[in-house]
């Protein structure tokens, strides 16, 4: 299986879009690696910069409520996969987006704003970043030489699409 | 206990349930667009399964940026053409039969009540008004829908809105959709359907219930769902009237997907129209709503009259009734695309077309082209659009643009006036 974690992108923002992520322009490419430097182009945040090094460098999103919201465009998920990040954690999302990370094999993890909070404690810090265990249902954040694990849950199916790598296979197999 | 129209339609769809709280579903149509279908066409065939599991089940229109704008969109056209011809898909509509997804499959008769519909686009959820379980899809879920017919989803559980009242003048269901998700927020109706009922949808022709059941996602919605009744029956009679001995036996049939009357809800929403005005957004998500007359006076560049939302028939006669004998504001500049082929026809022979082009509108051929940014009317870096389109994402009909959202009428007012402007002063 995938592994999951290192640097930390924060986005501290609630209802961040599709159209932010990848712009529907960039639509018409026809692989998911000619996404790759598009990612996150139109979205506007403090101290955030798209093309930036801790944009290129992060492994794990992290963000706030209703993540992915807007377009079914898988794009968004892929922009991510291509750019090395393949696991995004939030307060909630919106179907669309969670479903298609789960379906590429990828993690969407909706954590409690308490812990979200002490997580978003870290985004300051050079070092911050994550692991998360997929099977064990924990992830430890660590950075500024603390460390602290929060547990978390994802449906049994979104766990079993992690574990078979999609759902093409796995449903090409079952039906 | 009774159900909810969704926990019938999931029953009787049921494929199994691989693990506790998910659905997997058998599927009555998958429909296809030339933006999100060949990146999962060039993934079966990179796996060897290039096949599809019915050719009249799985239906394909290029509709997003048509004709094509470039190599890129020409590229993913000739993807999807070349697909459809190679597996025989029997509804295919190519440039000059094509038009806008959500509007020209539900013309063309596709979806029934009862039905589960998906689409690698967000807004599959307009087919609800048919009472149908119709929810977007990425390329992963059409992928699999191509291959073998089916769908995971988590059961949803479901909001009841009871709309009642009469619209008032200048009031349409644009107006009465942006009101609900501005009460609910984007994320309101979250992995939640939105089942529509009461006096004001029973009143709503089949083009306003789709209007209607189009927004559900901006609310974050699974699906809309609207209550099969005789409007649906008198909307679907030409290409039903072979299966039913009448439109009665018809009806009988169809409202067996009515929800039944002890249903369990999630939550139940009222909704009072008789004080509602017409609505606007004013910022950058479908729930930042005002009124028209808290709205009026903001400045505009572009009028856009189109969209899965409100590009149908319906839509272009109040547009073209408060336009008529009126011109384009100088300031502005006004564009029209007509759903679909059909509404095109329509509208030309109904005298509709010569109304806006005499207003100063160009008139687009059917397709989403500009709600997304893509082609036929792109804003430019702070340019302002008044819009009948769904979505007011920062830059979503270009990069730097703004959207306000609301009805053809208040977009049609606007128009004339060169900015936000009220549409019942010309009713």
């Amino acid at each position: 299986m995938k592994t999951f974690g290192g640097p930390v992108l924060f986005l501290d923002r609630s209802d961040i879009n599709t159209d932010e992520i990848i712009p529907a322009k960039y639509l018409t490419e026809i692989t998911k690696e000619d996404l790759k430097p598009y990612i996150l182009e139109d979205l506007k945040l403090p101290g955030f910069d798209p093309k930036g090094e801790k944009t290129r460098n992060a492994r794990v999103v992290v963000s706030r409520a209703n993540f992915g919201c807007g377009s079914s465009r898988e794009h968004a998920p892929w922009v991510f996969e291509v750019n090395g990040i393949t696991a995004v954690i939030a307060e909630s999302f919106a179907r669309i987006f969670r479903q298609n990370m789960f379906n590429c094999g990828m993690a969407a993890i909706e954590l409690p704003v308490a812990d979200l909070d002490q997580i978003f404690a870290h985004s300051g810090e050079a070092d911050a970043a994550m692991s998360i265990d997929i099977e064990a249902g924990v992830l430890t954040m660590s950075g500024g030489g603390k460390q602290k694990t929060f547990s978390f849950e994802i449906s049994p199916f979104d766990k079993a699409l992690v574990l078979a790598g999609g759902w093409v296979d796995f449903a090409d197999q079952k039906y | 206990m009774g159900k909810t129209t969704a926990e019938k339609i999931f029953d009787a769809h049921l494929v199994n349930e691989p693990f506790p709280g998910t659905k997997v579903l058998r599927l009555d149509a998958v429909l296809c667009h030339e933006i999100t279908t060949p990146i999962a066409i060039d993934d079966l065939i990179r796996r060897g399964k290039d096949r599809i599991f019915d050719t009249t089940k799985i239906k394909a229109v290029i509709d997003h940026v048509t004709p094509s704008k470039d190599t890129k969109t020409a590229t993913q056209a000739k993807i999807l053409r070349d697909w459809a011809r190679r597996h025989d898909i029997k509804d295919f509509f190519d440039v000059g039969a094509n038009g806008v997804c959500h509007a020209l499959f539900p013309e063309r008769g596709f979806i029934r009540p009862g039905y589960t519909v998906i689409m690698g686009d967000s807004h599959t959820c307009t087919h609800g008004a048919f009472g149908a379980f119709a929810a977007g899809v990425g390329t992963t879920d059409l992928e699999v829908g191509i291959l073998k017919g089916v769908c995971a989803f988590r059961q949803p559980k479901t909001i009841k809105f009871n709309v009642n009242g009469t619209l008032p003048k200048g009031v349409y269901a644009k107006d009465v959709i942006l009101h609900i998700i501005g009460k609910i927020g984007v994320n309101g109706a979250t992995d939640r359907v939105m089942e529509f009922h009461g006096s004001t949808i029973d009143d709503m022709s089949m083009e306003s219930r789709m209007t209607l059941c189009n927004m559900a996602i901006e609310a974050g919605g699974t699906s809309g769902i609207c209550q099969p009744d005789m409007t649906t029956v008198e909307y679907l009679w030409p290409f039903i009237k072979d299966d039913f001995a009448g439109r009665e036996a018809a009806l009988a049939d169809y409202s067996e997907w009515r929800a039944d009357a002890d249903a369990e809800y999630d939550q139940t929403i009222e909704i009072d129209v008789a004080t509602l005005q017409p609505t606007v957004t004013f910022g950058y998500k479908p729930d930042q709503v005002k009124t028209v007359t808290e709205m009026a006076g903001a400045p505009l560049d572009q009028i856009y009259i189109g969209s899965c939302t409100n590009g149908r028939i319906e839509d272009l006669r109040i547009a073209a009734q408060i336009l008529k004998g009126h011109k384009l504001a100088p300031n502005v500049r006004g564009i029209l695309s007509p759903a679909t082929p059909a509404i095109f026809k329509s509208a030309a022979k109904e005298g509709l077309i010569d109304i806006f082009m005499e207003a100063g509108f160009c008139v687009t051929n059917p397709t989403c082209g500009a709600c997304l940014g893509m082609s036929n009317g792109v804003l430019a870096n702070d340019e302002v659009c008044a819009s009948t389109t769904n979505r007011n994402f920062m830059g979503r009909m270009g990069k730097g643009g703004m959207v306000h959202l609301m009805s053809p009428a208040t977009a049609a007012a606007s128009a004339i006036e060169g900015k936000i402007a009220d549409p019942r002063k010309y009713l």
